[in-house]
């Protein structure tokens, strides 16, 4: 009858465009963790067997190995282990609406200057903003070249040799436990391959990639730098990640090929109830030189240290780290070096800030195996303390099994003294302008290496931190 | 012509967090455009004044006033009185790492011109113009503040700084401490020709030496002990200092007081 027809059509209408039950058009696991959520995650991504398996296997591994009891209290991630989604198929994450974005977060883009289409895509209730213009006359130069910039998803499709032949080498499932969690349910990050010899003048921003899903909680990101390139890449903004997820385990691997040149830059923020257990690293062959480029801040507790394995001989390795601890937060961060080849030379420089009830750690390992002729390490951790009730504590782990290594550390605390305040107060800065002057100049040999809008906006997030209105 | 733009009354201070008297009521007046120095011996007082004036946090006024244009400066933190026309040149200029001068001197006037953005263009030709009059390298504005700097550096920087924050009084704390006589003349030249510039500025000269005077010539001089004014008078007080030293105040505080 015409009259049901019409009925039947406007029920169908509504279904189709997921009026009826929007929960239907989301595809997300269980809360927790359990071999079916990873079972969903592996064939919601279409995968091939093995990866399948590989990620069995980690959830086997994670399940057997013990929470850390080392570095940051863990006692209460198990809680929230079980209540949150290990996997949220991305195109539903923009279905967040930007009225659930918190004000304070809202606020600090406003203040940072940040573009509206920009914010939305920050906060993960638009699509990625892309420079388009620019994006695709850099996208055409790097094809031309060879070079894969891809979503880690799209790698496993696209080039699953090259990604087979290096996934899970520099960081094996097994190495911690975050590391096994995240080979279990990986999604999301970047997939980078830059053939022999080339040389990349533009950094290849993930912001820049297109089509990609949005970095994860559990983002994987596999780099592999061919011989002789070079190339600096550039992970994430000084922005708060908005996330409703109090979560994020990210693995980072990276080789470096012979005579390589390879620079990776990431300064996060994450919102303020969030464990970020992250795992980076490198793999430094001959003649090679790695760089680590790393910002904290923002989260309830960081646990980060990226690493160069150096592996051949006369590779460099170097890290530059800074950290920001806010009321409540602890940033446990730092670097690990392992010189495992003659001639090998590295430097850390971590300075670090804690403000209010904040406190910072700097965790470093030094390491030189026998044989490892010659290496040469400089660790430098300067610590920046706000004011009385701020915190830092260094733990610097030194292990040397070589006569000739050299080897230097050196670690700071300073405070910001009453005379500082005084003298640039005497010329007319206020009591916070006068703070955020100061660890801007405290943190200047560290922002001089960012790209220009990175430290622009480092800088104008410092001085929000210290005017206290950044939640 | 000349107006009241200083007035210290009565005033009494001592180290915060002790039971030490410094400033036993200090009485001083400066009109505008006029040069004052105060000279005394080591520990008489005169440094604390001017970090008093200037706000400093680590002393506590226990009595007297200071007015500031006609308005009582006492509550005013140390940014309100630099933004108001007040600039202390430090004894010891502090050490900021990794600001640049010129970093340091955007911030300030930024500070000082309020809600109004700072036009970049123009902070540039101010800073120019400034490093300019005082015969500076340019590439000075680079290094970081006082930072590995010598002693005629930082006094320097301090009279860079003056300069471009052009305040109405300038309280030199022992600006000639520390320098040979090439320094000293630099840094006198440089306060010269800021009066030159802007003869309504006044001076405050705190020094321990006559030698600072041959080159900045004060209209009024005073001499401090033991925390009190105990002499006021011309040029001619600081020669007769030259001649007999503070012998004269020494130990006889208790006819001080009748003086001040």
């Amino acid at each position: 009858m015409p009259v049901n027809e019409t009925v039947q059509d406007l029920n169908l209408d509504e279904y189709k465009y997921g009026f009826v039950d929007k929960e239907e058009h989301v595809f997300r696991t269980r809360p927790g963790l359990s071999e079916e959520v990873v079972r969903q995650i592996s064939k919601h991504k279409d995968e091939p067997e093995w990866m399948l398996d590989f990620r069995l296997k980690a959830l086997e591994i994670y399940e057997s190995k013990p929470m850390p009891e080392w570095g940051g209290d863990l006692s209460k991630l198990q809680e929230t282990l079980e209540e949150i989604y290990f996997y949220v198929r991305p195109q539903d994450q923009m279905e967040r609406s930007w009225d659930d974005v918190p004000a304070n977060i809202k606020d600090t883009f406003e203040k940072l200057g940040i573009p509206e289409a920009e914010q939305k895509a920050l906060a993960g209730v638009g699509a990625q903003y892309e420079s388009e213009m620019v994006y695709h006359s850099l996208k055409q130069e790097w094809e031309d070249q060879g070079v894969i910039f891809d979503s880690i998803e799209d790698g496993l499709k696209n080039h699953p040799e090259l990604f087979k032949k290096y996934f899970g080498t520099v960081i094996p499932t097994a190495d911690n436990k975050f590391s096994a969690m995240n080979s279990a349910v990986w999604s999301g990050g970047s997939f980078v391959y830059i053939p022999p010899g080339v040389e990349l003048k533009t950094p290849l921003q993930a912001y820049f990639r297109v089509n990609q899903e949005r970095m994860g909680q559990f983002e994987r990101t596999l780099i592999i730098a061919g011989e002789g390139s070079r190339a600096h890449y550039v992970e994430g903004c000084t922005a708060p990640v908005y996330s409703t997820e109090s979560f994020h385990s990210g693995v980072i691997e990276i080789v470096v090929e012979k005579n390589a040149h390879f620079r990776y830059t990431t300064i996060q923020n994450w919102s303020n109830n969030m464990y970020n257990l992250v795992t980076q690293r490198s793999i430094v062959h001959e003649g090679a030189t790695m760089e680590w480029l790393d910002g904290n801040l923002g989260s309830k507790l960081t646990m980060k240290y990226p690493s160069c394995y150096l592996v051949g001989e006369g590779a460099h390795g170097n890290i530059l780290s800074i950290a920001y601890a806010g009321d409540g937060q602890h940033q446990d961060t730092g670097g690990k070096i392992i010189h495992a080849a003659p001639n090998t030379t590295s430097s850390i420089v971590s300075k670090s800030i804690s403000k209010g009830t904040g406190r910072s750690s700097y965790r470093g390992l030094l390491q030189v195996h026998d044989g490892a002729r010659n290496a040469k390490s400089n660790v430098e951790c300067d610590a920046l303390l706000i004011d009385e009730t701020a915190k830092t504590d260094t733990y610097p782990y030194i292990e040397i099994d070589e006569k000739s290594a050299h080897i230097g550390h050196e670690a700071t605390v300073s405070k910001v003294g009453d005379e500082q305040l005084f003298y640039l107060m005497s010329r007319g800065m206020s009591e916070e302008e006068a703070m955020a002057l100061i660890v801007r100049g405290f943190i200047e040999p560290i922002a001089k290496e960012l790209p220009l809008e990175y430290a622009v906006e480092l800088n104008r997030l410092i001085e929000l931190e210290m005017e206290g209105s950044v939640g | 012509m000349s107006s009241s733009v200083l007035k210290i009354d009565n005033l009494q201070a001592k180290v915060a967090d002790e039971d030490l008297q410094i400033l036993k009521g200090v009485d001083l007046e400066l009109n505008q455009g006029e040069i004052h120095a105060i000279m005394g011996p080591n520990g008489s007082g005169k440094s604390t004044l001017a970090k008093v004036l200037a706000g400093h946090p680590g002393y506590e006024v226990t009595g007297g006033t200071v007015t500031f244009e006609g308005e009582d400066i006492l509550e005013d933190e140390p940014d309100e009185r630099s933004r108001a026309g007040i600039f202390l040149a430090f004894q010891y200029p502090v050490e900021i790492p990794g600001v640049s001068i010129a970093n340091f001197l955007r911030t300030a006037l930024q500070a000082h011109s309020g809600d109004e953005e700072l036009d970049l263009f123009e902070f540039q030709d101010l800073l120019m113009d400034k490093m300019d009059l005082l015969d500076m390298d340019p590439t000075f504005a680079e290094r970081p503040v006082n930072d590995g700097f010598s002693g005629g550096e930082k006094k320097r920087n301090e009279i860079l700084q003056m300069a471009c924050l052009q305040p109405k009084v300038a309280l030199m704390d022992e600006t000639d401490s520390g320098l040979d006589i090439d320094a000293l003349q630099i840094v006198a030249n440089g306060v010269n020709k800021l009066r030159e510039e802007n003869p309504e500025m006044t001076v405050l000269l705190i020094t321990h030496y006559q030698r600072l005077l041959n080159y900045i010539e004060p209209d009024h001089v005073h001499v401090m002990v033991q925390g009190r004014i105990v002499q006021s008078g011309g040029p001619e007080v600081a020669l007769r200092l030259e001649d007999q030293g503070y012998a004269e105040w020494q130990g006889v505080e208790a006819t001080a007081g009748e003086v001040g």
